[in-house]
Parts: C-alpha cells; sequence; structure tokens
C-alpha cells in the first residue's frame, strides 16, 4: 500500500522525480558546460578518442564488479587482481632483444595463450572469493579484503622473484594489440574499446538473456526467494565471483600494456573506481538493481570529469573533492527514487 | 479411510520423528493426503507443522519415518528437487524478487530457455495463458514491486499452479486477501482439485477450513493427532483436539467499562494519498474501538499517521485536551501512544536479537543511570516483568526472540510497548498468524490493559474477533470513514456493508 502511494506521490512531483531520475545527468551536463565554457576546444574527435579509450579498461572492471555488487556483494580486492595479471602478463610478454626480459629463455608467447593463461589465475582467485563468500559464509567485504591483501602479497613476491623492477619492454604483437588503433580521420578507435566494447555486448547478453544473468538478479533482489525457486544460490555466487575475475585478469593485461609496463602496484585503488563507477550508474548496494548500460555511462561519467577537468587545469585536490561529492549525491538520488516515502 | 491401502494416498508421511537438542519437534507424525482433495493441516504455532513440511522438502533431514509420494518411496534434497516432482509450496512470507517482473518470478529456477538464452516470449505468452486461466488481473512484465501484497499473493499461487504440481501446500495464504480475493483463491483451489491435485491447507481461520477443505490432520506440540474428513467435525471440537483441552470460549469476557473521551482525532488526512481523508472518532478511557474495512481501507494509515511514521497534511489529534503534533515515533511514544505494527517480522522484532533487547528497546532511555549508563539490573527486572505478565514462553532473558513461535513473539512486542506506558495502545492485526491459543490470551491482555483504563485502538481482519474483543468499531472504506458502530448493536453484515460503501 505505501509503495502505490509513493507512486502516485510521485506522479504529483513531477519535477521532484525528474530531479531523481535526471539529476545526476544534470549535474554531468553542467560540469561539462562549465569545461566546455572554459575551454571551447575540449570538444574534440581526439578528446573523445581518448575518454573512450581511457574508459575501455575501466569499463571492463566495472562490469566484473557489477555482478557482485547485483548480488549484495562487492570486491576490494578487484585492483589488486589486475595488478596481478597485469604483472604476470608483462613478464609473459616481453620483447625477445629485451636485455632486462626476466624469462630470456622463453620467446613471447603468443597473446592467446598469455590471455588464457591470466584469465585462468583471474577465475581461480575469484573462485576462491567465491566460495569463501557462499560457502563460509563471509561478508563479501571482507572475505574480498582478505583476498585483496593476500593477492597484493602474492603478486609482490612474483614481482621480487622476476627482479623487483617494472616489467617493460614488450613484444611489438602486445604493444600492437593494446595500443593500436584504427584512424578515421582526427578519430582514433583503439582496439581496446572494441575489447570493451565486447565485454560490454557479453555482459548484456549475460544480463538479459541467459537464465545465469535472471539468476544473479534474484539472488540479489532475494535470495531466501531465489533458494526456494530451487535456483543454487551458492555455485551461482561462486560461478559470479569467478566470472568477476576473468574480467579483472583480462582488464589487467590490457592495462599492462596500455601503460607499456606494470609493477606490483598497478591496480591500487582501481576498486573503488569500478565500484563507484557502478553506484553512479545506478547499480544498487541493495542487491537485484542494475543495468549494463548504466554501469557504462558511469565509467564515461568519471572519465569525463577527470579527464575534462584535468584538461581546463583543475587542482586534482579539487578533483577528489568533486569526484566524492558527485558519489554520494547520485546514491543519495537512487536512494530516493527507491525509499518508502509514507 | 483406515481401510484404505497404501496406493490411494497422493502423499504419505508416517511416522516423521525430527529432533533438535533438548526438543523434540516431531514424534511420530503423519500426513496423508488423497488426491483430488483439500487437506488442512492444523495445529497451534509450535505444534510442528512448519518442521514437518520443512523434512518433506528437505530442509531438515527426519530422523525417522516415511515418505511416500504417487506410492514410490521419496526423500526429497531441496525444494527445487520437490518441486521437479511435483511438490510445491506457497509460502506464508512471500518469496519474491521485487525488484524483478512479475513472470521473471514466475519462472526463476526453471526459464524456458531457446538456443541456450531465455525465451521471453515464452516467458511472457505462458504466464499471460496461466494468469488468464486462473482469472489474475496483472500483467506479467509489471514490477513485483509495483503490486499490492494480494496481487503478490496471488502471483505466488499462479506460480505454484504452474508448476503442474501434485501437490500443493499453502501456508496461511489468505492471510493479506480481502474476502473477495479469498473467493477468487477458492475456485483457484478448486480448479487445483479437479485436476487431481492434493492441497495442503495451513490456516487459522476456521470458516476458511470449513469453506474449502475436506480432510483433516491435526498436530499438537509435536504429536499427530488425527487424520479424518472434515465432516462431522465442529470448530469447537476442532480447537479442543488442537489445544487438546476444551476451550468453552473463544473469547475472554468483557468486563471493560469505557469512561471519559481521552483522545480526539478530527479530520485527519494524510499526505501522501491515496490514503486516509477526512477521519474523525474519538476513543474512551478503558474502551477497545476496533477498526475494520476491507484490504485496501487504510486502516493501517490510521493508525500510521495518528502515531507520526506517516505524514498528515490536516486534521488534528487532542489527547486530554491538549493538541498534539505527533510529527514523528519518538514524539508519538513522548505523547504516550505505541504501536504494535502488523509485519511484525518486518517492524516488530529483531529476530537475531535477545528478548531483554527486544522487551527494553522502545523505553531503553529509561534505564540510563547516573553514570549515563544502562542499568543491568532495571533492566533485567523489566525484562522479567515482560515476562511475567504477558506470560511468555521462554527459556530465558537471553533467547533470541526468532526462536519462539509468533505468538510468543507478539506478546514480548506488546509488553515492549507496555513498558512505555502509554496512555493509548494500538494493535495493528494483533493476533495475525498466532494460534488459537495464544490468542485468547493476546485478547485476555487487551481487555485487561482496557480494564487499566488505556485506551486500545485494534485493526483486524477477522470479524469474530473485533466483535468478541471491541467496544466499538469503526468501519474504514476506502481511505475514509464509513461508519462508527457498537458492537453489540452491530451485526457482521452492517460492517461488511459498511466497508463497502466508497468502493
Amino acid at each position: 500500500m505505501s509503495n502505490a502511494s509513493s507512486l502516485t506521490a510521485g506522479k504529483q512531483f513531477n519535477v521532484l522525480r525528474l530531479i531523481k531520475e535526471g539529476g545526476i545527468y544534470a549535474v554531468l551536463l553542467i560540469l561539462l558546460a562549465v569545461i566546455i565554457i572554459q575551454e571551447p576546444s575540449f570538444v574534440s574527435l581526439r578528446n573523445i578518442s581518448n575518454i573512450l579509450t581511457q574508459s575501455s579498461v575501466r569499463i571492463i572492471i566495472a562490469l566484473g564488479v557489477a555482478s557482485l555488487i547485483v548480488t549484495q556483494g562487492t570486491d576490494l580486492s578487484a585492483g589488486r587482481q589486475v595488478g596481478l595479471a597485469a604483472v604476470i602478463s608483462a613478464t609473459l610478454l616481453q620483447a625477445l632483444e629485451n636485455v632486462n626480459k626476466v624469462f630470456p629463455e622463453i620467446g613471447p608467447m603468443p597473446i592467446p595463450a598469455v590471455i588464457l593463461i591470466v584469465c585462468a589465475i583471474g577465475a581461480i582467485i575469484g573462485m576462491v572469493n567465491g566460495i569463501v563468500v557462499a560457502y563460509l559464509k563471509v561478508t563479501p567485504f571482507i572475505a574480498t579484503m582478505g583476498s585483496m591483501i593476500i593477492v597484493y602479497g602474492l603478486n609482490s613476491l612474483y614481482y621480487d622473484y622476476v627482479g623487483a623492477s617494472p616489467v617493460a619492454g614488450f613484444a611489438p604483437q602486445f604493444s600492437e594489440f593494446t595500443q593500436g588503433f584504427i584512424r578515421l580521420g582526427d578519430f582514433r578507435l583503439s582496439y581496446i574499446t572494441f575489447y570493451a566494447a565486447i565485454a560490454t555486448v557479453f555482459s548484456w547478453i549475460l544480463w538479459n538473456k541467459t537464465v545465469f544473468g535472471k539468476n544473479i538478479f534474484a539472488i540479489g533482489g532475494n535470495p531466501e526467494a531465489a533458494k526456494v525457486s530451487g535456483v543454487n544460490v551458492p555455485l551461482t555466487l561462486l560461478k559470479v565471483y569467478a566470472l568477476s575475475g576473468i574480467f579483472y585478469a583480462f582488464a589487467g593485461l590490457l592495462e599492462a600494456g596500455r601503460i607499456g609496463s606494470a609493477t606490483n602496484n598497478l591496480g591500487f585503488l582501481y576498486e573503488l573506481d569500478a565500484i563507484a563507477a557502478c553506484v553512479v550508474g545506478g547499480v544498487s548496494f541493495a542487491g537485484g538493481v542494475g543495468s549494463i548500460m548504466g554501469v557504462v555511462t558511469g565509467v564515461l561519467i568519471f572519465t569525463i570529469i577527470n579527464y575534462g577537468m584535468t584538461y581546463i587545469g583543475i587542482n586534482p585536490y579539487w578533483q577528489f573533492i568533486i569526484k566524492g561529492g558527485i558519489i554520494i549525491f547520485a546514491v543519495a538520488l537512487d536512494s530516493m527514487k527507491y525509499a518508502d516515502k509514507k | 479411510m483406515e481401510t484404505s491401502t497404501q496406493n490411494d494416498w497422493l502423499l504419505e508421511m508416517n511416522d516423521v520423528s525430527k529432533s533438535f537438542p533438548g526438543v523434540k519437534a516431531l514424534d511420530r507424525v503423519n500426513l496423508k493426503v488423497r488426491p483430488h482433495s483439500v487437506h488442512a493441516l492444523m495445529g497451534e504455532n509450535g505444534a510442528g507443522k512448519s518442521t514437518l513440511l520443512k523434512c518433506l522438502f528437505g530442509i531438515y533431514e527426519k530422523d525417522e519415518g516415511s515418505i511416500y509420494f504417487q506410492g514410490q518411496p521419496v526423500e526429497f534434497e531441496s525444494s527445487k528437487e520437490a518441486l521437479d516432482h511435483g511438490v510445491s509450496m506457497v509460502h506464508q512470507e512471500l518469496n519474491q524478487v521485487l525488484q524483478s517482473s512479475v513472470m521473471d518470478n514466475v519462472w526463476l529456477g526453471r526459464y524456458p530457455k531457446k538456443n541456450g538464452f531465455i525465451d521471453h516470449k515464452a516467458m511472457y505468452d505462458e504466464t499471460k495463458q496461466i494468469f488468464e486461466e486462473l482469472d489474475i488481473d496483472v500483467d506479467p512484465k509489471d514490477k513485483v514491486a509495483d503490486l499490492s501484497v494480494s496481487k503478490r499473493q496471488m502471483v505466488e499461487i499462479a506460480k505454484a499452479f504452474s508448476y503442474n504440481a501434485k501437490i500443493v501446500i499453502m501456508d496461511e495464504p489468505t492471510s493479506s486477501l480481502s474476502e473477495k480475493e479469498v473467493r477468487h483463491l477458492f475456485t483457484i483451489i478448486r480448479k487445483l482439485k479437479d485436476r487431481g491435485c492434493g492441497i495442503v491447507y495451513i490456516s487459522h481461520k476456521m470458516d476458511e477450513i470449513f469453506a474449502v477443505c475436506d480432510d483433516i490432520t491435526i498436530l499438537r506440540d509435536g504429536q499427530w493427532v488425527t487424520t479424518r474428513p472434515l465432516e462431522g467435525l465442529d470448530m469447537d471440537q476442532i480447537i479442543s483436539l488442537m489445544v487438546g483441552r476444551e476451550l468453552t470460549q473463544r473469547f475472554p469476557p468483557r468486563d471493560n467499562e469505557p469512561k471519559e473521551v481521552i483522545l480526539e482525532v478530527s479530520n485527519l488526512t494524510a499526505k501522501n494519498q491515496p490514503s486516509i481523508q477526512d477521519v474523525s472518532f474519538d476513543l474512551r478511557k478503558g474502551e477497545v474501538l476496533g477498526i475494520a474495512g476491507l484490504v485496501g481501507a487504510r486502516r493501517t494509515d490510521v493508525v500510521e499517521t495518528i502515531f507520526g511514521i506517516r505524514d498528515k497534511s490536516s486534521g488534528s489529534i487532542t489527547l486530554h485536551g491538549k493538541k498534539l503534533s505527533n510529527k514523528d515515533a519518538y514524539e508519538a511514544i513522548h505523547n504516550g501512544f505505541s504501536l504494535v505494527t502488523e509485519e511484525r517480522r518486518a517492524t516488530g522484532i529483531y529476530s537475531t536479537l535477545d528478548i531483554t533487547f527486544n522487551s527494553l528497546i522502545a523505553n531503553i532511555e529509561k534505564y540510563k543511570g547516573k553514570s549515563g549508563l544502562l542499568s543491568s539490573k532495571s533492566m533485567g527486572d523489566d525484562t522479567q516483568w515482560v515476562i511475567d505478565s504477558m506470560k511468555v514462553k521462554t527459556p530465558g532473558h537471553k533467547t533470541r526472540i526468532g526462536s519462539l513461535s509468533g505468538g510468543n513473539q507478539q506478546k514480548v512486542v506488546i509488553g515492549r510497548w507496555l513498558l512505555t506506558q502509554p496512555e493509548i495502545l494500538m494493535l495493528d492485526e494483533p493476533t495475525r498468524g498466532i494460534d488459537v491459543g495464544a490468542k485468547f490470551e493476546i485478547y485476555q491482555l487487551i481487555l485487561d490493559l482496557a480494564k487499566k483504563d488505556k485506551g486500545i485502538i485494534m485493526i483486524s481482519s477477522e470479524m469474530p474477533e473485533l466483535l468478541g474483543v471491541t467496544d466499538r468499531i469503526m468501519v474504514m472504506s476506502n481511505g475514509r470513514v464509513a461508519g462508527i458502530v457498537n458492537t453489540k448493536d452491530t451485526t457482521q453484515h452492517e460492517i461488511l456493508e459498511l466497508a463497502a460503501k466508497y468502493l
């Protein structure tokens, strides 16, 4: 009854509802307007292609975390998993002529093989997270906080073992794979934007067209209902975590190639950016709510703000304050949308 | 029936026993359901009904006994396996994914697939078809969160129906349905019955049992009492079989005496409509005022608005001649109001916390000592007071309230509010989901409080209860007061007529 009344009440205050529904986009438009007024040259194909490129890896990470947030979970280990995959990929894909090559006895491996290796490792780490969450019933925050620290330790051990200095000097085909682009006049469409698009389409199909996706939403919306309807809740959770691990690992490989080197600190705090993008994009921490377009939009918003504010020379410290404010504002709007007003 | 052979039973549970540490929850219990029948499973809360069903669905592992389904021995490992075999259950607590669509909920756990992907069209069409067959007016694409509770209940029943289940277990299916919807439900139940299903019907509402059931199994304190055709039994016999003693009356004698008016509510209108409009009534010292109405009549909104958890746009609340604003619950409590809410699990109890916490939480500031810390001594005393005066059956103060029966939970919640020394006690469906014996005790409590000069407002969907306990009844219809009648001069018929006044 209270639901029904809040709905009709909403109709009576259309302006208020408009602010709730579109508030975050309004903020984005205002920021964009400020940026463009300050620096009209911001609107250029070059900047747009840069923003897309910079968003690509973040989109893949955010898509990984998003599924977990939908199940009422979270993943603090995402960034460290990205870092681990980056370092491993980097060591396996160094150029033959590189004098600092960490494994001089073996040549650069084929990229698909490396993708398989890091994704397998990612899947295993994700699965461990999943087991801890689904079967040992540890809350996701704690479970992934633990694995965040463990993965960093493992990555650092490996990094020490391979020489404790930034791993760089990649095989040309790897640089091409991650830094290449198609030039369309002034517009450069990076290959990694393609990969992000593939990950996006894959996730969209997964969420909307498969039983697995529906089960994710059911578990997030009401775990008890999912259970009594015969959904294998723990197994589904385990799979979601494993899949997220694969997303992070792939993102890590791309990130190493994109930057051109990798250290054990790569990926630090990436999880927070990813989680922030998800919640700004409307994925609810209460579970059961979210859309792929929302996640992608969330990432783009943050990249545009980052890029744009840097472009017009806003003090980075101010950028932190603005970004934090946006996160809270976006989620507050979201909560108001779902609040049960009596 | 004793002469029937095994094959006549659709579902047969024989001598099922289950012990938990320190308790024998089930002691050689039987349940035998015929095809083409509606089987009432009755017993007070704590008699073992849910434990028995949990054993059937494999949620608990039974210690001994056997289960036959269609003549074959079965041991379901999970509710999914039971569903696959054709044993489904409509839960008392709605288990739905509110954020998802109706059809997503209906097909959860067994989505129709085409080429490995979900076949949304088939899902929609089949849902539509089932809804049409059952005459349910819901769009399969609607979000469950946007449906009324009764529509959600209908969807849940349609879901059980769609499993082509042989056995459908309904646990208090009418708890949130209006009378019209109950009739609709009965039509569905008869359809299931015609198909050859066996329906296990759990309810505390006697009139429903008599309206729809063929057979009855009665449990008491974890033991099987009887299984027999319903024919030839009357309400009093069933109650005495359930409680194991003669219950000569269902209601305690009404010996409270309403005195002068203490509370006046006039033209109360809620801010967020649809809700209550222009509600006026008064309440006397020592009086029990009932609020009747159909589902959706906004009975709950009346007490919520008085209690300050629902915003009001106009109208006044006057207690002892003093106008009060009651803009939130905190203020209302300090003005001497208390409210026992309808949804005990959602807004009444702190299920994982103990009796002490649950008894004292509304009154917690009173236990602050000079140091500003809480005093264990007075807290212990008051908890004991709640347990003693409400006759709560609990192993101790530290017991989690979630582990008590519904009736005992409700007594703790009422006790909690009495500790705040309210002048006005408002109870929203105080006996919902509570067994007959405990109901009587709650009625007794209510009348005792009236005798202590409290003013009591009681919302109830159970007509006999309103007629049996209250002094006057205010009938709500579509958010407005359709009339206020003296209980001793009114009839069920008059109340129902009033309830339909503004529809």
